[in-house]
């Protein structure tokens, strides 16, 4: 077994000239960067930690937008030893001040010894850092080093094995970043081989990928496997996706891309928001996977996607579905790409109320459920009901994983392994059920709400709401609702006041909205300020979000529809 | 003229974008830099103006850096309509 190191040495020895990644900017020519540069921009890096005494093992945060800094920088850790963990950049909405508190939140557990950024960005970092002395190096983008031969991974960093830790990845939120998955190269390089087999992996095939490099998603799918398995990767940046969706349809149409991750929502945008003059001459022909990932999978987008860009030489076949997450590297399952998804049509009542997946019956009211495919060749799934018993095919309980790319743990967090884990399984916290071997997610166990792909736990929302005056601890609560339009979940937030004046609450909640959207990573939406005794508590005292959300539709439907 | 226009962008990003219908945008108000208008909603204020008043926002132009309220936002929509 190698290190991530040194298979990336392999590609840098073998065809150094070869274009591993075409970096694409908005508004600029794509960035062609080989392997050789790849390799002589990370070692640059290598240096750098090496300058500041980092030893292997230790972490270093990179706080850097997309571009070759951050590709550098990331790949110099790794050559180093050094643990990287990819830290989403301050955004244009999101305030400062809250930015650095999440940093602290991330330094507090993860305990980095180094921070990479922007000149013009170290005095956010300097500030957040305080007189904290956690953090020993401040490295500069900017940094000299002196150039150095190329010389192979053995020379630079001789040691490592593959039963040590790689990479972090963490989600969003306070929560999120107190919550790092902790990968060997091993897990990794176990996943790549599985995932690769299940995608039938080719000497030919493109990847191209918009997705951020702090997602797992991104990270793995859109970045380590094209890099690691000698696939051309053209990478584009989440920021330019959204203003111009469409610069990913004319990627793949330039390079003649195989492979796309997408979250399902991007089906509806892309679906709602392209314009015909941006498709000229666009060609979609050479796409044998769309993957869709990391949110619930909806057939109806996928049929919207369809619709939209047959006419440009879509297949139906190429629309696929994975199931995914950080702690099993990436996937767990897979579609098989030589056929569409299977789709089963259950009874609606049955699924949404009782969870139950029986088949549709004439004259009731159905919904048809999209397969995330079938188990990677090393990855087990098991369902369990709620003493932790699998249950037979077609019964929906809790979907547990094991296999041979597991986490390593949640990074300094052993209280949340002991959670995660049952006799050797991984609890994913999701619902869901098997049927002829194929996975169907069915919900959520767990009160994570996932927008657009993202991770975002509600707690950290309700105790941004607690700091707007007028709204107690405790008193507000926050929850997804699918919203079948966009493709993803709106973000709902129930606030309680005393106050009886509706004036009041509305503004109230025009605060509540204003202060969680400059201080989280969404844009928060429904807002509604009621009475005293509005939210349902558990008998512990504990606010019930599933119930509290059950309560709020059937309250506030209008209000939804709105 | 001006006026009407911030009165026309105000009205639709309140009911289309925002889902509030009613809700009062000031000419002045941050709307990108605040998160009001979120990113996702970029490109429907671009394919609006473009739809609406015939004026074109390039995408690599969808940020704070070239509008940042409705005043600038309606400036911006009159000087590419004077230019044409």
């Amino acid at each position: 077994m190698l290190t991530l190191g040194e298979r990336l040495w392999q590609h840098v020895e073998e065809l150094p000239n070869r274009v591993a990644i075409q970096l694409q900017h908005a508004g600029r020519p794509d960035r062609a960067i080989s392997y050789d540069e790849l390799w002589q921009g990370a070692v640059r890096y290598t240096r750098m930690y090496e300058r500041e005494a980092l030893k292997p093992g230790e972490v270093a945060i990179l706080i850097l937008q997309h571009g070759e800094e951050l590709l550098f920088a990331f790949w110099g850790a790794i050559v180093a030893g050094v643990v990287p963990s990819i830290m989403p950049f301050l955004t244009e909405k999101l305030s400062p001040g809250q930015y650095r508190n999440d940093l602290k939140a991330l330094i507090s557990v993860t305990r980095p010894a180094a921070v990479v950024t922007y000149p013009e960005f170290e005095p956010q970092v300097r500030e957040a850092l305080g007189e904290s002395q956690v953090v020993r190096a401040l490295i500069s983008t900017g940094s000299k080093v002196a150039e150095t031969e190329r010389s192979p991974v053995a020379s630079i960093s001789p040691g490592r094995s593959p039963g040590e830790i790689v990479l972090l990845q963490h989600s969003s939120g306070t929560t999120g970043l107190q919550k790092g998955v902790a990968l060997s190269h091993e897990a990794i390089l176990n996943q790549l081989q599985a995932y690769g087999r299940a995608l039938d992996l080719r000497a030919d095939d493109v990847i191209v990928s918009w997705l951020p490099l702090y997602h797992d998603m991104g990270l793995i799918a859109g970045f380590l496997l094209p890099i690691l398995e000698g696939i051309p990767l053209i990478l584009g940046s989440p920021f330019d996706w959204v203003r111009a969706p469409w610069r990913l349809l004319q990627a793949v149409s330039h390079y003649q891309g195989t492979l796309s991750w997408l979250p399902n929502f991007a089906y509806n945008f892309m679906a709602q928001k392209v314009r015909d003059r941006y498709m000229e001459g666009v060609d979609l022909a050479s796409w044998r996977a769309v993957i869709n990932c990391s949110e619930p999978v909806r057939w109806e987008s996928h049929a919207a996607f369809f619709e939209r860009f047959k006419a440009h030489g879509l297949r139906w076949g190429s629309l696929q579905t994975s199931y995914a997450m950080a702690e099993n590297v990436f996937g767990v399952t897979q579609s098989g790409l030589e056929a569409e998804p299977a789709l089963e049509d259950l009874d609606r009542i049955g699924f949404m109320q009782e969870r139950a997946a029986r088949p549709a019956v004439a004259g009731k009211p159905a919904i048809r459920v999209m397969s995330s495919g079938k188990p990677l060749p090393n990855t087990q799934v098991r369902i369990l009901d709620a003493e932790g018993t699998p249950v037979p095919d077609t019964t929906i309980g809790e979907i547990a994983v094991q296999s041979d790319c597991m986490l390593t743990g949640y990074y300094n967090r052993p209280d949340a392994d002991t959670e995660a884990f049952r006799g050797g399984w991984y609890l994913t916290g999701d619902y869901g059920y098997l049927s002829k071997g194929e996975l169907f997610v069915a919900g959520r166990k767990k009160d994570m709400i996932i927008v657009g792909g993202k991770n975002i736990y509600p707690q950290d929302l309700e105790a941004l709401s607690y700091e707007v005056a007028g709204i107690h601890a405790g008193r507000s609560v926050a929850f997804g609702v699918f919203n079948a339009e966009i493709g993803t979940e709106d973000v709902c937030l129930v606030a309680e006041t005393d106050s009886e004046d509706e004036l009041q609450r509305r503004r109230l909640a025009e605060l509540i909205r204003r202060h969680v959207t400059q201080n989280s990573a969404i844009a928060l939406r429904n807002v509604r300020v009621v009475g005293p005794k509005w939210i349902l508590k558990t008998s512990s005292g504990k606010t019930a979000r599933a119930a509290n959300r059950e309560k709020f539709l059937n309250e506030f439907a209008d209000f939804m529809a709105e | 003229m001006h006026d009407e226009l911030i009165s026309q962008l105000e009205s639709h990003m309140a009911a289309r974008i925002l889902k509030q219908p009613g809700r009062r945008i000031a000419a002045d108000e941050p709307i990108i830099s605040s998160g009001l208008i979120g990113s996702f909603d970029l490109i429907d204020v671009a394919l609006y103006v473009e739809e609406a008043f015939g004026v074109r926002i390039a995408d690599t132009e969808l940020n704070s850096a070239t509008f940042d309220t409705l005043g600038q936002l309606a400036d911006l929509i009159q000087s590419r309509q004077s230019e044409c």
